[in-house]
């Protein structure tokens, strides 16, 4: 399912004094089945934009193609359960969603309000739990009793168990720790590899560079650059003014670069870095 | 919840600004007081003029205070139409079984709108000009000479200040929970009155246990810095009564003898 911006601008209150633009004239396409992800400085319009794709916002002029379902200033509030059975959406901290008295109805919850029938939406739960890295014994436990990541862990099989062919994901990471992160992103992009569209917001360079096909960089609310992480992160424009960090091994890399190695490009992963190394090492 | 004017804080500068906030509180209440002395048209022609002469030193603009009044415009309308048709009079100029419309009712109508008018200007005024840390110091101050009854003034003013700034954050609590929530299937305000209330449970049980969780982590970071009961600490935020604030306290003086002057005019 290909997602379209055509020339989107959202202002929040738009006939008040306290308004403020979320998004200014974005123009972009998401591809199906790829992992894109967004970056951005903290009130950049990251999570504006995203909000969009699902209707929770609706933008104040321009559209939004999700596949063949598009979204206008005149959108209705109704009928737009379709759409968001196709978009899952995981929110920062999504464990302050939880509600339910037991793990299971929470992660039935959203399957159920789609329309899917009470024993496949139990099927999901079963399967979604183990999905996320917990055992089936945690359906039974109230969500409050379980520890922060177990509960992230909960949070996210509940968006999993509808079936979404697009996932957004809103620092799904934050406040976990290094193992817990990284058993989360690997998770997200196993459900790529089944042939879902993943798109993340993240402030995390590292993730951006293993993980990420395309990258988006907002500021002030403006789509300053699209592309693959390797030619986002060689882009001095970008660097210079600050838009974007460098993840680890392209700091090192830079290092590096002041003691007689030579980069044609930045290696932006550990593997890259490591080849270029033994690589300008040993081949000499 | 952005609809609501009144009880909202904008910010500028004026002299209305610059008040002390105690002289604000105290003269709104006040005013609101005074304004059950007026009896005839001067007399309320005359309040009409002095409020809107502080909507304009106040440099708010006037379409503010005519969008607080919208909330209340239906008990508004109620009560000038009860007032209108139901007042008892010896000639009426139009009657229908128990309905009559008659001059004197109308009169009262127009003075009750005028009235109406007149208190949410005054206290739209207030709350739009005053922070609302500002309101609760003032609150406090005002409070203080009930520890004579042993009245815990400063714990009832920490838990205002308190209050007041978990507002917006538990707004924007609400509405990322309605959004995750929303993202899952549930629809607000669609469906009958049971189904409608049955939906705000996904949005209360997760508000009430971060309300919690808040409470708490805010309490071990009080303790954490030293706090132990209101008694005895020291006060940051200094309010500063000053010459300009004597000088609304005469203002108001003056217009309560001429009030009390234009009552008895004919």
């Amino acid at each position: 399912m290909q997602i379209e911006f055509k020339n989107v601008t959202h202002s929040y209150e738009s006939n008040n004094p306290l308004s403020g633009l979320g998004l200014a004239d974005v123009s972009c396409k998401i591809e199906d089945k790829a992992f894109t992800a967004i970056v951005g400085k903290t009130g950049s319009g990251k999570s504006t934009l995203v909000r969009h794709i699902n209707a929770l916002l609706k933008p104040t002029s321009g559209e939004i193609k999700v596949g063949d379902r598009v979204i206008t200033p005149e959108t209705n509030n109704k009928n737009l359960k379709p759409l968001r059975k196709q978009v899952g959406m995981v929110f920062q901290f999504p464990e302050s969603q939880l509600f339910e008295d037991t793990v299971e109805k929470d992660i039935m919850f959203g399957p159920k309000n789609f329309g899917i029938p009470e024993e496949e939406a139990r099927e999901a739960a079963h399967k979604m739990i183990k999905v996320v890295g917990l055992s089936e014994d945690y359906l039974d436990r109230s969500p409050f009793d379980l520890s922060g990541g177990q509960m992230r862990r909960v949070a996210i099989a509940g968006v999993l168990a509808s079936d979404p062919e697009t996932i957004i994901l809103d620092e799904p990471t934050a406040g976990l720790d290094p193992v817990g992160r990284k058993e989360i992103m690997d998770l997200f992009k196993e459900q790529q590899q089944n042939g879902k569209t993943i798109i993340l917001i993240t402030h995390n360079m590292d993730d951006v560079a293993n993980y990420a096909e395309t990258m988006m960089v907002m500021h002030d609310s403006r789509l300053r650059a699209v592309g693959t992480p390797k030619d986002i992160f060689n882009d001095q424009d970008l660097l210079d003014k600050k838009l974007i960090s460098l993840p680890q091994s392209a700091v090192f890399a830079q290092k590096l670069a002041k003691k007689n190695f030579k980069f044609e490009s930045l290696p932006i992963t550990i593997n890259e870095l490591t080849a270029e190394i033994k690589q300008q090492i040993h081949g000499e | 919840m952005n609809k609501l004017i009144l009880g909202r804080y904008l910010p500028g500068d004026s002299l209305i600004y610059r008040l002390d906030p105690r002289g604000k509180f105290l003269i709104t209440f006040y005013f609101i007081g005074i304004v059950f002395l007026a009896n005839n048209l001067v007399s309320y022609a005359f309040l009409l003029l002095f409020v809107f002469f502080a909507v304009y030193i106040s440099k708010v603009s006037i379409s503010f205070f005519i969008k607080g009044l919208r909330p209340m415009l239906w008990l508004i309308l109620f009560t000038v139409l009860l007032q209108a048709f139901f007042t008892p009079s010896n000639h009426p100029i139009w009657h229908w079984a128990f309905l009559s419309l008659s001059k004197e009712g109308l009169v009262i109508a127009g003075y009750i709108f005028i009235r109406f008018i007149l208190i949410i200007f005054i206290s739209t005024l207030l709350t739009l000009t005053t922070t609302p840390i500002e309101i609760s110091d003032s609150i406090e101050s005002i409070l203080k000479p009930l520890r004579v009854i042993k009245f815990p003034v400063s714990q009832v003013a920490l838990m205002l200040s308190i209050a007041l700034r978990f507002v917006p954050l538990l707004i924007d609590e609400t509405i990322k929970i309605m959004d995750a929530q929303r993202a899952r299937g549930v629809d607000f305000g669609e469906g009958g009155l049971i189904k409608r209330i049955k939906s705000f449970v996904p949005i209360l049980i997760p508000l009430f246990v971060s309300s919690f969780s808040i409470a708490y982590d805010l309490a071990i970071a009080m303790e954490s810095r030293g706090y132990k009961d209101g008694e005895g600490r020291t006060k940051y935020r200094i309010l500063h009564w000053s010459k300009r604030d004597n000088i609304t306290v005469v203002v108001m003086i003056a217009i309560t003898v001429v009030l009390l002057f234009l009552r008895s005019y004919k």
